[in-house]
């Protein structure tokens, strides 16, 4: 299956880019996506313990499961507001 | 038409205008919070800050925090707006207006909205400072860490 990634922040700074398309093994949850972004970035593992995920424009555990064509987005930690 | 009291916008900010959209006659007091960009931070000469917002999950947590307070504040109306972009020295980052029939409501609500703000919304801030840049980076967001709400409220009592 295929799915979409959104990056954002430092996290899309150190990718070059916003957004990427992974292909993953049916059954996928959203930490295998997170992995394979490890896989050709490894200085995201400097975030792995502090990244959230949202899946489909929601937030979502790392353990939450994939289907094709999903959206998932890895987010720093946040720092809206002043 | 989308929900006017929670926004992401690139464009500039009127507190007024977001303390219009909650105010009613019902309502006696009214409080706004204004986030403004400081020229200092940690020591450093800021220049102005760049926002980046996942929007329409920003707008989702924006609606949940608005859900969190009525648990907590039935009476209060809620609206929030915050930037994108590059935003100058002295101008709105956040605007948040809270409306109750009666003062202390407001004030809390309002109180409330900005520290779950931190918390949870998906957004970012990129310093530019005399010298370079940096990501700021705060809390990871989870919107289900009771604790981190826990938190939130306590800073309103």
């Amino acid at each position: 299956m295929f799915v979409t990634i959104r990056l954002f922040a430092r996290l899309r700074e150190m990718a070059g880019a916003a957004e990427l398309r992974r292909e993953l093994p049916d059954g996928s949850i959203a930490r295998a996506a997170w992995d394979s972004l490890v896989r050709d970035f490894p200085d995201f593992d400097d975030y792995t313990k502090a990244v959230s995920c949202a899946v489909n424009e929601e937030y979502a555990r790392m353990a939450a499961p994939l289907n094709d064509g999903d959206e998932v987005a890895f987010l720093p930690p946040v720092s809206g507001g002043t | 038409m989308p929900d006017q009291r929670f926004r992401v916008t690139a464009g500039p900010l009127d507190a007024n205008a977001v303390a219009s959209i909650v105010s009613s006659p019902d309502c006696g007091a009214v409080t706004t919070f204004v986030g403004l960009v400081r020229d200092e931070n940690g020591g450093r000469r800021v220049l102005w800050l760049d926002y980046e917002a996942y929007e329409p999950l920003a707008v989702k947590a924006f609606t949940r925090i608005d859900e969190e307070a009525g648990e907590r504040w039935p009476s209060i109306g809620l609206a929030i707006h915050h930037r994108t972009g590059r935003v100058e020295i002295g101008q709105p980052s956040v605007v948040i207006a809270a409306a109750s029939p009666h003062r202390a409501e407001a004030f809390a609500a309002c109180r409330y909205a900005i520290e779950r703000i931190k918390q949870i919304a998906p957004i970012w801030k990129h310093e530019h400072f005399e010298g370079g840049e940096v990501w700021i980076e705060g809390a990871t967001a989870d919107p289900m860490d009771d604790d981190a709400r826990r938190m939130a409220f306590a800073q309103c009592s």
